[in-house]
Parts: structure tokens; C-alpha cells; sequence
């Protein structure tokens, strides 16, 4: 006798389609994540203190994402997603290192990096041509010398142009914070540029 | 603020919020109306509207492949 002559349940096709289903939803994501990942990699750059911790921060951020993935909201900003997770451990990382408190960064008014880098008296300068007195590496150290605190609100808009409000979310602060820390850092950054583009003219 | 003394000194202080669009429409107005008649001012904020598109520019850097090779390899395999 064919013991196992039985009509398949409802139940278990239902299971497989559902499992299909949520493999496509799993792949998808995955590939949608890893399309960010120069972006992520773009602001963990500036986050960090250097390339190689960069780019340990960012395959951390995309084993938690994928391991958390059925936590996204389909929909809802990946990228800010993304950016959270990285963030987060960021911070954590910077725990466990303990870093010793920095001293109160100079925070120089906003018009002092135009007013150093155009003191060299070369007659009237041309607003547009004075930033090219500045190069990448000194905008890359520069950014590096900003605390974390500020640097983490001024990498989020400037460089990854998020708005206020994703970058409070990001950061799980209010929005309040982010316009003052952003306002802050800029001008420790502008110091840090003021004080690096000089010590290259002596 | 000392803004009757050093209109400059004032407008330097919404230099920030004037760019990133946040301050009111009064405030606004009072900027421009500041900045139609200083020079050294609109040049000022000319050159932090550049100074922004170049960190964009100067901080745009490019993973290595390595790295995208990792990435790619912690996709969970399906069953």
C-alpha cells in the first residue's frame, strides 16, 4: 500500500512560495545595499581616522546589515540606514579605544580661513580662485583633526549631503544639535585649513 | 550682538544659516540688503560657497576594489 499517497497540505507550498519569496526580498537587498557602498565608504572615509579603519568600519556596517536585514523597512531611506549602523559602531569603536578628551578645538570665525589665505597681499583676489590655494590633502587632515562629535555631523551633510533631520536621526540627536555641531565643526574645520595653509607657506 | 557696531561683524554670523537656507525671510532680507552694498562680504561668502563644493570635491574618494570584493563576499549565500 502507498502509505504516502497524500494530498501535499496548503501549508507547504504556501511555506516554499514564502520562503522564495523572501529569498528574492533578502537578494534584493543585498544588492541594493552593496549599490551604496561607495557612499558609505565616502563617509566612513572622513569618519575614521584613516583608510584602513575605514574600510574595517564599512565590511563591519555591511555584516551587521546583512545579518539585521528583515529590520529595514522597505521603502525607508537605506542609505540613512546604512549610515546609522556605521555610525554606531564608530562610536563604539571609539569607546573601547577610550580616546583621551581633546581640548576645546579653536573655533575661528567664519571669515577668518578667507582673510589668512588672502593675507599674503597679492593685491585683490578673485573669491573664486582663493580655495584653490587649499588641496585635498589639506581638506582630508584637516577634516581629521575636527572631534568626532562635530566631525560625525559635518561629514553626514557636507559629504554625505544628508539633511538635518536624517542626520538627527542618524545620529539618534535633535535637530538643534546637528545645526550647532555642524556650525561649530565647519569653523574647527576652517581653523584647521587656516593653520595648515600657512605652516606650508613658512 | 554687535551688530550696530560691525555690520560686517553681524553678517559674518548668518553667513552659515544664510547658505544652508534656514534663516527667516526677515533675516534673509537683511543679509542681502548688507551684502548688495559690502564687497568684502560677498566675497567672503562667494568663497565659503566654494570652499563647500571643494570639500565635496576634495573628500570624494573611491574604494579599492579589494574592499568591493569583500563586500560582495559577505552576501549570505542562498540555501
Amino acid at each position: 500500500m502507498n502509505a504516502a499517497v497524500t494530498v501535499a497540505p496548503m501549508s507547504e507550498s504556501e511555506d516554499a512560495q514564502r520562503l522564495a519569496a523572501e529569498a528574492r526580498d533578502r537578494v534584493r537587498f543585498e544588492e541594493d545595499a552593496l549599490a551604496l557602498a561607495d557612499q558609505v565608504y565616502r563617509v566612513a572615509r572622513h569618519l575614521a581616522n584613516s583608510r584602513e579603519d575605514a574600510e574595517e568600519l564599512v565590511q563591519e556596517t555591511y555584516v551587521r546589515a546583512f545579518r539585521s536585514w528583515a529590520s529595514f523597512q522597505p521603502g525607508t531611506n537605506l542609505r540613512a540606514w546604512l549610515l546609522r549602523i556605521l555610525t554606531n559602531l564608530n562610536i563604539d569603536r571609539g569607546r573601547r579605544q577610550q580616546r583621551t578628551p581633546q581640548m576645546q578645538p579653536l573655533e575661528a570665525n567664519d571669515y577668518h580661513l578667507y582673510d589668512k589665505l588672502t593675507e599674503a597681499g597679492d593685491g585683490v583676489a578673485d573669491a573664486d580662485r582663493v580655495v584653490e590655494r587649499l588641496s585635498q590633502d589639506h581638506i582630508v587632515s584637516a577634516l581629521a583633526e575636527v572631534p568626532h562629535d562635530f566631525r560625525d555631523v559635518v561629514v553626514l551633510v557636507d559629504i554625505g549631503d544628508f539633511s538635518y533631520a536624517d542626520t538627527a536621526h542618524i545620529l539618534d540627536i535633535p535637530v538643534g544639535t546637528v545645526m550647532s555641531r555642524l556650525h561649530r565643526g565647519r569653523r574647527v574645520l576652517k581653523g584647521a585649513l587656516a593653520h595648515a595653509a600657512l605652516e606650508e607657506a613658512k | 550682538m554687535s551688530n550696530l557696531i560691525d555690520p560686517c561683524a553681524h553678517c559674518e554670523e548668518m553667513m552659515q544659516p544664510y547658505l544652508d537656507h534656514i534663516l527667516t525671510e526677515a533675516e534673509r532680507a537683511e543679509a542681502e540688503s548688507h551684502l548688495d552694498e559690502c564687497e568684502p562680504c560677498r566675497r567672503r561668502y562667494r568663497f565659503e560657497e566654494s570652499l563647500r563644493v571643494y570639500v565635496r570635491q576634495a573628500t570624494a574618494e573611491q574604494m579599492t576594489v579589494e574592499l568591493r570584493l569583500k563586500l560582495s563576499a559577505l552576501r549570505i549565500p542562498l540555501d
